[in-house]
């Protein structure tokens, strides 16, 4: 079943007087239960397509299809609550609220959600739990490893049951074993069912994924399932 | 409901938070809401407070039932030199009005000596006011007293050099005390004092202060001072027996007035019915006048305030640019910008107002000792209120508005 269908995606900057065509003309589906890396040089448009993908800016052609709903034409707020509970956000400066605690950090999706706050709390130790962030839960940012961080990252992306959860660099920031950590955890929500969209410029990281989409200069390079993936194993601690 | 409920709760805790992160700033911004808002809350009890001393005093002063019938009229289009024509009211006219009118419950001469100083000892008051009237007089006024009595009728009738004081009056000539039975100087008659009237606590009342006054028997007056004031008449002044009747009074007046003058039908009145309403007209005119200046300058106080709130929550908005972002990604919609931002402005422009409302009464404390009269109430409570929730919504709306249109990318990538 198709989660992601985008045809024909092209997204146009206005850079002073002169245009900039971040992308071109991009097409592809994405099924659910996949596991895809977006990977390509700076420049390449990934950064351009990972924001359309996930709702946060629209294109400036073409048709996005998500979960059957036409995404391109949708208004501020539409995309918002898209946003809000089918996308899981996961940021490569993982892009916590510094003045709030790792639980209240993870339940914010569920405030904007409009869920009560009992179910809220609830929700949200669940999903920390996941992470294995049980006894961090009243810490703020500032008094997590940057490991720790993005698994409240995680959890905050999974608390709402999205139907994609999409990731830029989300290692880009860390050590590499913090990184495998990171990447055994997305391993595991693969396994759940979770549907896996990993944008990074690192080969080692993409190599994890089933799917490497390979961008250049606003353009699909390549599209090609990986035989031989790479599969991260958490760490015995 | 519970949705909007929440949301607000959510805004009014990261509120607090955005504050708490910034104290000093959130208080150096916030002293000019308190400065406007204490201003204002000041000011206008202190309108109202005026306001209340001047229709308090009138009341006391003429009474709200009385009519006062004159050959001058307190306010009139009518040049001076045409009423001058007027022939003046004299005590015979008065014996007939009495005689005639029926409705009044009380009837009683005014006459007021000018230019009299009175002494006891080395304390005098100069350019004192002192009224000749009779022993009705006291059924046409609310005046009380703190020790003695009114004029009585043998006193009125055989013209005894006594007098009522004034509460001002007795304390600047007796500081301490036990005015009755005492004598004073009247330009050098000798009057003994018969009664003290209560404060009464008026405030800028001019010549119209009910504790700066003084009441001789009219037939006193005559003897003693009429000279000075010959021709110029007297007024009566009558009681109606509550407001309802005044109209009625009047009415019987005129006809009474017209009846004793002779006047015919076709001939105008050559005297006038006065009405305290003229006066308590004409007090919130000047009131109304005040109120406006002082609200303009304090609502300019608050204004100056207003742009500090703005200032520093668009400084709170650009600061705040990135988290924006991240509460937009994860699903904020710009509804729930705009109301955390304003709920921000909101909370500390109410912070100011409590502060500048405390402080509002504090000084209202402070100037009630100089005698000033201020008139505080819930009212001032609910306008603190209000005015600051206002002027945190209204100063807070440009900046929350910024931050509710931004674009999630480019707040995203703020740093």
């Amino acid at each position: 079943m198709n989660i992601i269908t985008i045809e024909h995606i092209a997204k146009i900057y206005q850079v002073g007087t002169e245009e900039v065509q971040a992308l071109r003309d991009v097409s592809l589906t994405i099924d659910k239960n996949e596991y895809v890396a977006i990977m390509g040089p700076s420049g390449s448009g990934k950064s351009t397509l990972m924001n359309i993908l996930g709702c946060l800016d629209t294109p400036t052609k073409g048709l996005y299809t998500f979960t059957g709903k036409h995404v391109s034409d949708m208004t501020d707020n539409d995309l918002a609550s898209i946003r809000n509970k089918e996308i899981g956000f996961v940021f490569q400066t993982f892009n916590l609220l510094a003045r709030s605690d790792a639980l209240h950090n993870v339940e914010l999706p569920l405030i904007y959600a409009g869920i009560g706050k009992e179910e809220r709390r609830e929700r949200a130790r669940e999903a920390l739990t996941k992470v294995n962030l049980e006894d961090r839960m009243d810490h703020r940012p500032n008094e997590l490893s940057g490991g720790q961080r993005q698994r409240v990252a995680v959890a905050r992306a999974l608390v709402t049951n999205p139907s994609i959860i999409l990731a830029d660099e989300p290692t880009g920031n860390l050590d590499t074993k913090t990184g495998e950590d990171i990447m055994a955890l997305f391993e595991t929500l693969y396994e759940q069912g979770n549907t896996i969209i990993l944008v990074t410029h690192e080969e080692y990281i993409a190599e994890h994924a089933k799917r490497i989409i390979r961008l250049r200069d606003g353009l699909v390079e390549k599209d090609e399932i990986i035989e031989t993936r790479r599969v991260a194993q958490p760490r015995q601690i | 409901m519970t949705n909007f409920l929440f949301e607000l709760k959510e805004g009014l805790i990261i509120a607090f938070n955005a504050i708490r992160a910034n104290k000093i700033r959130s208080v150096l911004t916030t002293l000019g809401i308190v400065i406007g808002v204490a201003s204002v809350v000041l000011m206008s009890n202190a309108i109202k407070g005026i306001d209340k001393s001047f229709q308090d005093g009138i009341s006391s002063f003429m009474g709200t039932d009385n009519l006062f019938i004159d050959r001058w009229a307190w306010f009139s289009n009518v040049p001076w030199w045409e009423l001058n024509k007027r022939p003046p009211i004299e005590m015979e006219d008065f014996e007939k009005f009495k005689e005639l009118a029926e409705l009044p419950i009380a009837v009683a001469p005014l006459n007021d000596a000018g230019n009299v100083t009175i002494i006891k000892g080395n304390n005098s008051v100069s350019d004192a006011r002192v009224s000749g009237t009779n022993q009705d007089y006291i059924y046409t006024t609310n005046l009380e007293f703190d020790e003695g009595r009114f004029i009585s009728e043998l006193e009125s009738n055989n013209a005894r050099r006594v007098i009522v004081l004034g509460f001002e009056y007795a304390d600047r000539l007796f500081p301490f005390g036990n005015a009755i039975d005492q004598d004073v100087q009247l330009n050098g008659k000798k009057y003994k004092v018969i009664g003290v009237l209560k404060k009464q606590g008026s405030f800028l009342m001019g010549s119209f202060d009910p504790d700066n006054q003084s009441f001789i028997p009219i037939s006193s007056l005559f003897k003693d001072f009429r000279s000075k004031w010959s021709g110029s008449g007297i007024t009566i002044v009558a009681r109606a027996p509550n407001n309802q009747m005044l109209y009625e009074v009047k009415e019987e007046a005129i006809g009474i007035m017209r009846r004793i003058r002779g006047l015919k039908y076709n001939e105008e009145d050559d005297f006038t019915i006065n009405q305290q309403d003229a006066f308590l007209e004409m007090i919130n005119k000047s009131v109304g006048v005040i109120q406006i200046a002082g609200l303009f300058i304090t609502a300019l106080s608050l204004f100056v305030g207003a742009i500090g709130i703005m200032n520093i929550m668009f400084v709170s908005v650009k600061e705040r640019t990135h988290e924006i972002g991240i509460r937009k990604a994860i699903g904020a919609k710009r509804s729930v910008i705009l109301r955390q931002f304003l709920a921000e402005s909101a909370i500390l422009c109410l912070l100011g107002g409590l502060i500048g409302l405390l402080i509002a009464v504090a000084g209202g404390k402070i100037i009630e000792q100089f005698n000033f009269p201020v008139s505080f109430q819930i009212d001032s409570i609910v306008l603190a209120i209000t005015i600051s929730l206002l002027t945190g919504i209204l100063s807070g709306l440009a900046p929350a508005w910024t931050a509710a249109k931004m674009d999630p990318v480019d707040a995203l990538r703020y740093e």
